[in-house]
C-alpha cells in the first residue's frame, strides 16, 4: 500500500478548468488515503512542470504518480517517463482522464463535470494505491529481417532496413520480383515507368550484401515470437540452370504444348507452361511452372538448360522481425457486372493497360479500332451492397491517367467518364484538369443509380442518368467499356493465419491505430507495409514501407527488447488445469506444466499480449492480468459509485 | 452554473477498449456531442476480457447499469472476439436473473474506433431506460 502519492490536476489551459473547477477536485482528493501531495497546474505536460514533478519525486520520496488531464493516448508514456527519470518505476504511475471524457464531453453540465473529475481522480488513486513495480519482459532478440512479398513496398522496405544494418531476406512467391507495379507502362504522378522504377530498385536490391532474395518462395511454419521467430521457407525451383542461351529456349518455350492464361496481362493473352520473364521483371531468367507442366520432356529435348532434378528446398531462418508486403489484387467482376464477361468489349482497367502496352500506332479490341471509349468508375469499390465499401483510391488518377495516354497515343479517341464523383486527390487534381482541356466528358451517378451496359444491334451503350445535368438520360455507344476495378486484398492472404495477423472490417491486414501506430500489427514484431493493409498508390505504399522498415528495425537494432510487463499470470493454487484459457488464447501463450504435483497452467511472457480473452472463461478465477487484477477493477468500481461531495 | 445538481440521472460503468471503443469515446468528448456525466468508463484491453464479477460487482455496489463498448469486429486480438463477448453477456445476465435483476441492467453493443456518435445514442437511451425503471422502482 502506497502512503506517498503525488496527485497533479492540470487545468490544460483553459481546456479542462472552463468546464471542471479544478481547485474543487484537488480538494475533494488530497485527504485520500494515501495521498501526500496534491497540486493543480496550468499545464502538466510542459516542461517546467516535468521538471517539478521530477524534484517532488526525488525530495519528497514519492512512491505513487497520477496526473489527471488530457487522454492518456496522448500523454500516458510522457508521464511514465517523467516517473522514469525521477528513479520511480514507471508502473506506478496511473492516468486520469479528465478532458476528452469529462471537461469536454460536459461543457454543458460544470456541476456535472466536476463531480465526475472527482470520482475519477479518486478512482485512479485507488488504483495506483495498488500499483506495484514491473520489469519488462526482457528477450534477445536476432537481427535480421523477413520481408514477404517483393513488390515496390518491399523492395524499398529490404533496401531500407539492409542500409540501416540489418540482415534482411526478402521472400517472394513469384518466380520474379516487382508485383504489380511490374505490369504498368506510365505511371502517375511522375513520367518515370513500372519498368523503370523496378529496375532501379531491384538493382539496389542486388547490389547490397546483407539482402538475400529468394522468389518462388513463401513461409509454410511460424514458431516463436517478437526477437526470435523462427520461420521455414519453401522454395520452388524455376528447374533452369543458371547459364542459359537465348535461343534454345525459344525453341523450348515453342515445342511447349501446355497454354495457359496469362495472369501478368490479366488473361487476355496465354503463355506456355514454360516461359520467359517480361522485361520489367527480375531476375531475367526463364521457369516451368510446374502446376500445369504435364512433364512431356519436349522442352528438356530441345534445351540443355531445362534441369527437372532441381527439387523443392525448406530453409528455416530466424529473424527479429516479419515485415509484410504482399500487396493486392484487383477487384475481378463477376459475370454479368456491367456485361463483364458476357459482352465482349467489356473489360477491365488493368486489361486495357496492358492492351495499350500492346498496340502501338492505332487502338485494336477484338479485331475492331476504338474511338469511343466508356470508363466505368468504382466497380468493386464504394459498394453499396457488396463487401468493399471502401474507395480504391489509385483509381480515379489511374483511369484519367490512362485515358490522356490513349487519347495521345492514338488518333480520334473519345473518352467518356461514368464516375460517381472524381476522387483525384493531392498533384493528381492537376490530370483531371488536363483531361477536361483535352474534352474528355464527364457523366455523374450515385451509387443507387449506377449507369446501365447494353449490347443492341451489335452495338455496346452505356446508359447514365447525369446528375451534373439535371437527371438527364444520356446514351454513349462505346467501342470498348473499361471498368475500373478497385483493390481487393490478395485472394492467397494465407500468410495472415500463418502469423495471426488480425485482418480489418475492409479483410486487408489491419493495424493497430490507424494514426498513432500505422504499420504495426497486435503481433509484436510483425509490420505491414504497402497495398497489403489497403488501397494505396506508389508513393503511399513507399511512404508506408519506409516506416515499417523503421519500426521493425528499431525492435531488433539492440539485440534486445523490452516488452511490456502487463500480461496475464496464473494463480498456481487455484488453477486445476482444464485447458479452457489454452482455448481461448489467440496466441497460444499457455503451457501446460507441472507444479507441486499437478497439472497446471503457466503463461510464456513474451507471447502474451495482454489482451485477457482468458480471464472470463476460468472456471476457477485463477487468472488475472497485471494492472487489471481484480482488486484494481473491484476498488475503482467501489470509489466511482460513491457519493457526490460537491 | 449550467445543468445544477446530476445526482439523480441514473449511474452507469462503461467498460471500454484500450484500442478501439476508448477512443471513440474520446473523440465524442473532442466533438462535444454530450451525453450524462454519470457515465463513467474503465478502460480494458478487449471486451471479451471482462469479468462477469466485475459486471456483477458494478450492479450490486450500486451502479444502475453497465455497458460494454465492444470491440466487435475491429478488434485487434482477432475475430473470435464478438462471440466471446458475446458469451460474457450470455452468462452474466443468467447470473442476473438468478439474483432477480433486470437483465436489461446490462448492455452491448459494438462502438468501433471512429463510432463517437453511436456511443453517446446508445448511453443516453440506456439512461434513459435506466431513469424510467428507478423512477417505477422508487414508486413501488
Ligand atoms: C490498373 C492499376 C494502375 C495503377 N497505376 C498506378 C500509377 O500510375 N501510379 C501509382 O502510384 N500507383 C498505381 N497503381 C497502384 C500500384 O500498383 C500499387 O500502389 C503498388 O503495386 C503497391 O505495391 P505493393 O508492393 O504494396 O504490392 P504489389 O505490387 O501487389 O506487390 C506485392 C508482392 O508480394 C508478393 N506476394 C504476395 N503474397 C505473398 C506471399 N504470401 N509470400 C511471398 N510473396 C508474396 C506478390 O507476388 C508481389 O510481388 C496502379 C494500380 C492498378 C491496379
Ligand atoms: S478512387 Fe475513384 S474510382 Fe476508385 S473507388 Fe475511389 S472514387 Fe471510385
Ligand atoms: S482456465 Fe483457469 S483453471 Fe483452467 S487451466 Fe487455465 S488458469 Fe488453470
Amino acid at each position: 500500500m502506497k502512503k506517498k502519492i503525488g496527485v497533479y490536476i492540470c487545468h490544460c489551459g483553459g481546456n479542462i478548468s472552463d468546464y471542471v473547477d479544478v481547485e474543487k477536485v484537488r480538494q475533494a482528493v488530497e485527504n485520500e488515503g494515501g495521498v501526500f501531495l496534491s497540486k493543480t497546474t496550468m499545464f502538466a505536460c510542459a516542461d517546467s512542470n516535468q521538471k517539478d514533478m521530477v524534484s517532488d519525486i526525488k525530495e519528497k520520496q514519492l512512491d505513487g504518480v497520477v496526473v489527471a488531464s488530457c487522454s492518456p493516448k496522448l500523454h500516458l508514456l510522457t508521464f511514465r517517463g517523467v516517473a522514469e527519470r525521477a528513479g520511480l518505476n514507471k508502473y506506478n504511475y496511473v492516468h486520469a482522464n479528465i478532458r476528452e471524457q469529462v471537461s469536454w464531453a460536459h461543457s454543458d453540465n460544470k456541476t456535472g463535470a466536476t463531480e465526475k473529475a472527482i470520482h475519477i481522480v479518486k478512482a485512479a488513486i485507488a488504483k495506483v494505491r495498488n500499483a506495484e513495480s514491473l520489469e519488462p519482459v526482457k528477450v534477445q532478440s536476432t537481427k535480421a529481417v523477413a520481408v514477404v512479398g517483393a513488390g515496390v513496398a518491399g523492395m524499398r522496405a529490404a533496401i531500407e532496413l539492409a542500409e540501416a544494418g540489418a540482415e534482411v531476406f526478402l521472400i517472394e512467391r513469384e518466380f520474379f520480383v516487382g508485383g504489380r507495379v511490374s505490369q504498368w507502362d506510365d505511371l502517375c504522378i511522375t513520367d518515370e515507368t513500372g519498368k523503370e522504377l523496378i529496375t532501379r530498385l531491384y538493382d539496389r536490391v542486388m547490389q547490397h550484401k546483407h539482402v538475400t532474395l529468394f522468389t518462388g518462395a513463401e513461409i509454410v511454419e511460424n514458431k516463436g515470437s517478437v526477437g526470435n521467430f523462427e520461420i521455414k521457407v519453401k522454395v520452388t525451383p524455376r528447374h533452369f540452370k543458371l547459364q542459359c542461351s537465348g535461343g534454345e529456349l525459344q525453341k523450348a518455350i515453342d515445342v511447349c504444348p501446355v497454354e495457359v492464361p496469362d495472369e501478368f496481362n490479366f488473361n487476355i493473352t496465354k503463355r506456355k507452361a514454360i516461359y520467359h520473364n517480361y522485361p520489367s521483371e527480375y531476375p531475367q531468367l526463364p521457369a516451368i511452372d510446374m502446376k500445369t507442366c504435364t512433364r512431356c520432356g519436349k522442352c528438356e529435348a530441345v534445351c540443355n538448360a531445362v534441369d527437372f532434378s532441381q527439387k523443392t528446398e525448406y530453409l528455416n531462418i530466424k529473424v527479429g522481425s516479419i515485415l509484410l508486403a504482399t500487396g493486392f489484387d484487383p477487384y475481378e467482376p463477376p459475370k454479368g457486372e456491367f456485361g463483364y464477361g458476357e459482352i465482349d468489349n467489356v473489360i477491365t482497367l488493368p486489361q486495357f493497360k496492358r492492351v495499350i502496352h500492346y498496340n502501338d500506332k492505332r487502338l485494336i479490341w477484338q479485331g475492331k479500332e476504338v474511338k469511343n471509349i466508356a470508363y466505368i468508375y468504382c466497380v468493386g469499390s464504394r459498394q453499396l451492397n457488396g463487401d468493399n465499401k471502401y474507395c480504391s483510391r489509385y483509381c480515379c488518377t489511374s483511369t484519367i491517367h490512362t485515358a490522356i495516354t490513349a487519347k495521345n497515343k492514338y488518333k480520334g479517341i473519345h473518352n467518356f467518364h461514368f464516375n460517381r464523383g472524381i476522387r483525384t486527390y493531392g498533384k493528381a487534381e492537376v490530370r483531371y484538369d488536363e483531361s477536361s482541356r483535352l474534352g474528355d466528358v464527364y457523366l455523374q451517378s450515385f451509387e443507387y443509380d449506377p449507369p446501365v451496359v447494353e449490347a443492341r444491334d451489335g452495338q455496346t451503350f452505356v446508359k447514365i442518368k447525369d446528375v451534373l445535368t439535371a437527371n438527364k438520360e444520356l446514351e454513349v455507344a462505346a467501342d470498348l467499356v473499361v471498368l475500373v476495378t478497385g483493390m481487393v486484398p490478395r485472394k492467397d492472404n494465407s500468410i495472415a493465419g500463418l502469423l495471426k495477423v488480425p485482418k480489418g472490417r475492409d479483410k486487408f491486414f489491419n493495424e493497430i491505430h490507424m494514426k498513432l501506430r500505422p504499420v504495426e500489427t497486435v503481433i509484436d514484431g510483425v509490420t505491414i507495409a504497402g497495398a497489403s493493409q489497403g488501397p494505396k498508390n506508389i508513393m503511399e505504399s513507399m511512404n508506408s514501407a519506409l516506416s515499417a522498415a523503421t519500426k521493425s528495425f528499431s525492435l531488433i537494432d539492440s539485440g534486445e527488447l523490452a516488452l511490456e510487463p502487463t500480461v496475464a499470470v496464473v494463480n498456481k493454487e487455484a488453477c486445476e488445469w482444464c485447458g479452457k484459457c489454452d482455448e481461448a488464447c489467440p496466441y497460444s501463450a499457455f503451457e501446460k506444466v507441472e507444479k507441486d504435483g499437478k497439472m497446471i497452467a503457466k503463461v510464456i511472457p513474451s507471447v502474451c499480449k495482454g489482451c485477457g480473452m482468458c480471464l472470463p472463461v476460468c472456471p476457477s478465477n485463477a487468472l488475472e492480468l497485471i494492472g487489471l487484477s481484480d482488486h484494481d477493477v473491484e476498488s475503482m468500481i467501489d470509489v466511482l459509485i460513491e457519493k457526490d461531495t460537491v | 452554473m449550467a445543468g445544477g445538481k446530476v445526482n439523480n440521472s441514473p449511474k452507469i460503468l462503461v467498460f471500454s477498449t484500450e484500442k478501439i471503443s476508448d477512443p471513440a469515446i474520446d473523440m465524442a468528448g473532442l466533438l462535444k456531442l454530450h451525453y450524462p456525466p454519470t457515465v463513467y468508463t474503465i478502460p480494458v484491453p478487449c471486451s471479451s476480457a471482462i469479468k462477469p464479477r466485475w459486471i456483477m460487482h458494478a450492479l450490486e455496489q450500486g451502479f444502475d447499469g453497465v455497458f460494454i463498448a465492444a470491440d466487435g469486429t475491429d478488434c485487434p486480438y482477432g475475430e473470435s472476439c464478438t462471440t466471446k463477448t458475446g458469451e460474457i453477456v450470455r452468462e452474466t445476465m443468467e447470473q442476473l436473473k438468478e439474483k432477480g435483476m433486470d437483465p436489461a441492467r446490462l448492455k452491448m453493443a459494438a462502438i468501433c474506433s471512429v463510432c463517437s456518435e453511436p456511443f453517446v445514442k446508445h448511453v443516453k437511451s440506456f439512461a434513459e431506460y435506466l431513469g424510467k425503471e428507478k423512477e417505477v422502482n422508487a414508486v413501488e
